[in-house]
């Protein structure tokens, strides 16, 4: 079941390195359900560029620049989504 | 050019030879009919006070500082245009700076902003009014650059270079409407509200604390069919679950580079829209148009004669036109042009088949989703922390805002035993002193920086 461990490895990195960011964040915290809109976690679009940096540091790749054409992540699922589909098609 | 595009000297003139019937400004909180704004005013009796004044404009919402444009250019001799960034504290400085001598806000101001003999007045809701004719005079409009954290550069246009882009004919349907994600007191907002001001259509403007998501509603709302915002500005607005409901026929990036992954993000999502890019900057005003779907421009735009003239010089990018800012008001010395009359824009092309491509700021300056970010002020801030010998701030590439800001630090000592400690501090020093998006998103640990021959950093170009 290797691929099951690197999936939630990934959405394990995904979830802590967002809980690190949006601490600092003064909005009250919706739990991190996979239908909870992105824009709605209490982080901002900076704290999202911010997220993206360094899970490219952690993970080293970053889905949004590997391809023309990113469909983008609306959902917390739709963006854990994009970084298990790229980390398996690697 | 048969017929002038406008007719009027300024804008309510512009707007009276117009059918304003079915027209609105639409705010957050409020809307204002432009055909009662013509028969009407924000200002009441007031106005005509403001009659030769110099005149800081500073509002919380976006749509009393629309209604005041329109109702002081062409009577004000000057306005000066608060960005909302600019609160009261910097008011004296600019009061200063600008030789305004009247402020009008939509807030009650606090004691301390302006000295005594400076005219205050609060602007309210349009109501019915009449005046006695006043002779008009060309206005000038006073932008301010988000700059550095401490004065900001004051750039001067008047309404002739401000709408010099706007072709005759634009949108000249009544059932246009216009929407921007900029703000209307900096330049590529304020080109938007000219646009749907000079055309038939109307205009929502996003309200001071409204979320994105509440702000693409309420354009989904009133049927937009032109929207304008900085490529990160279109990223963010992606991620909303709003953005399905708008299809505006009409999309255009400007104030970053608009890269190819933008553009065919764009391009699926809103597959009927025609989407272009804007290259534009508030010294420059707008020089060009993409409309090819395709990143950068074509390199057939260098070297015609026309309305703007655009040359490489060093690979930077010039631009000479009517378009351009006449100075500056703050520092009047400071060159805006060259003896040609070319304006250095800073931005790095380079050349690549029969296009240019943008490749980022010469002057080392960071563009975080449209706001610039001065590497230097940021490693003044970093070098406070006493472990720290030396830091360079670079760009570096982001897919939401275009580039974040990235740290390498110099310890005094090398592996030191709190290393991740000082980290911390670092950041926490930079959060204090720093908006959030000149906070080094990573701060990273390097044995030595490169000190050029002139004894400065030597920074990566580009």
């Amino acid at each position: 079941m290797r691929g099951g461990l690197v999936e939630m490895s990934v959405r394990a990195t995904v979830i802590s390195q967002l809980e690190e960011i949006r601490q600092g964040s003064k909005k009250a915290l919706l739990p991190l359900t996979d239908d909870l809109v992105l824009l709605d976690s209490g982080l901002d679009s900076l704290q999202i560029a911010i997220l993206v940096t360094r899970l490219e540091d952690t993970l080293g790749f970053d889905p949004f620049t590997e391809s023309d054409i990113t469909i983008p992540p609306v959902t917390l699922g739709d963006f854990i989504g994009l970084y298990e589909h790229a980390a398996q098609s690697r | 050019m048969s017929t002038p595009p406008n007719h009027g000297r300024f804008l309510w003139e512009i707007l009276s030879n117009k059918d304003c019937s079915s027209r609105f400004l639409w705010g957050s909180d409020g809307q204002v009919a432009i055909g009662d704004l013509l028969q009407g005013s924000c200002l009441g009796d007031r106005r005509q006070e403001l009659t030769g004044r110099s005149v800081l404009l500073s509002t919380h919402d976006q749509l009393a500082a629309a209604v005041v444009l329109i109702e002081l250019d062409g009577i004000a001799s000057r306005i000066v245009i608060c960005p909302p960034d600019i609160t009261a504290e910097h008011f004296p400085a600019l009061i200063e700076k600008s030789g305004a001598d009247a402020v009008v806000s939509d807030y009650e101001l606090p004691d301390h902003a302006c000295r005594h003999g400076v005219l205050r007045i609060v602007a309210g809701t349009v109501s019915p009014a009449w005046f006695q004719p006043v002779e008009h005079r060309a206005t000038e409009w006073v932008l301010l650059t988000s700059g550095t954290t401490s004065a900001p550069k004051m750039i001067v246009h008047n309404l002739a270079s401000l709408i010099a882009p706007i072709g005759a004919g634009t949108n000249p349907g009544s059932d246009v409407v216009w929407g921007t994600f900029y703000d209307i007191r900096r330049y590529g907002g304020l080109q938007i509200f000219l646009r749907a001001l000079l055309g038939n259509g109307s205009m929502v403007f996003s309200g001071a604390s409204e979320s994105p998501t509440d702000h693409l509603a309420r354009l989904a709302g009133r049927g937009v069919t032109h929207l304008s915002g900085t490529p990160s500005h279109w990223r963010r607005a992606l991620m909303s679950p709003e953005a399905q409901r708008i299809s505006p026929p009409y999309i255009r990036l400007s104030g970053e580079i608009a890269d190819q992954a933008i553009l065919n993000t764009l391009h699926a999502f809103y597959p009927n829209a025609a989407i272009s890019h804007a290259f534009a900057s508030t010294e420059a005003g707008v020089a060009f148009e993409v409309k090819d779907g395709l990143a950068g421009f074509p390199a057939s735009l260098l070297g015609r004669h026309g309305d703007v003239e655009l040359k490489v010089i060093d690979d930077s990018l010039r631009i000479r036109s009517g378009r351009i800012a006449s100075r500056y008001l703050d520092n009047p010395s400071r060159v805006l042009a060259d003896e040609d009359g070319f304006v250095d824009t800073g931005d790095i092309v380079e050349l690549c088949g029969d296009r240019y491509y943008f490749l980022g700021r010469g002057n080392g300056v960071i563009n975080v989703g449209g706001l610039k970010v001065y590497p230097e002020e940021v490693e003044a801030v970093i070098n406070r922390h006493p472990a720290v010998r030396m830091s360079m701030v670079r760009s570096r590439r982001n897919p939401i805002t275009g580039s974040l800001v990235s740290a390498d630090v110099l310890l005094k000592e090398s592996e030191p035993d709190g290393a991740a400690t000082i980290r911390i501090e670092i950041l926490e020093i930079c959060r204090q002193s720093l908006p959030p998006h000149k906070v080094p998103a990573t701060v990273r640990y390097v044995s030595s920086l490169d000190v050029a021959a002139a004894g400065k950093l030597a920074r990566p170009r580009a």
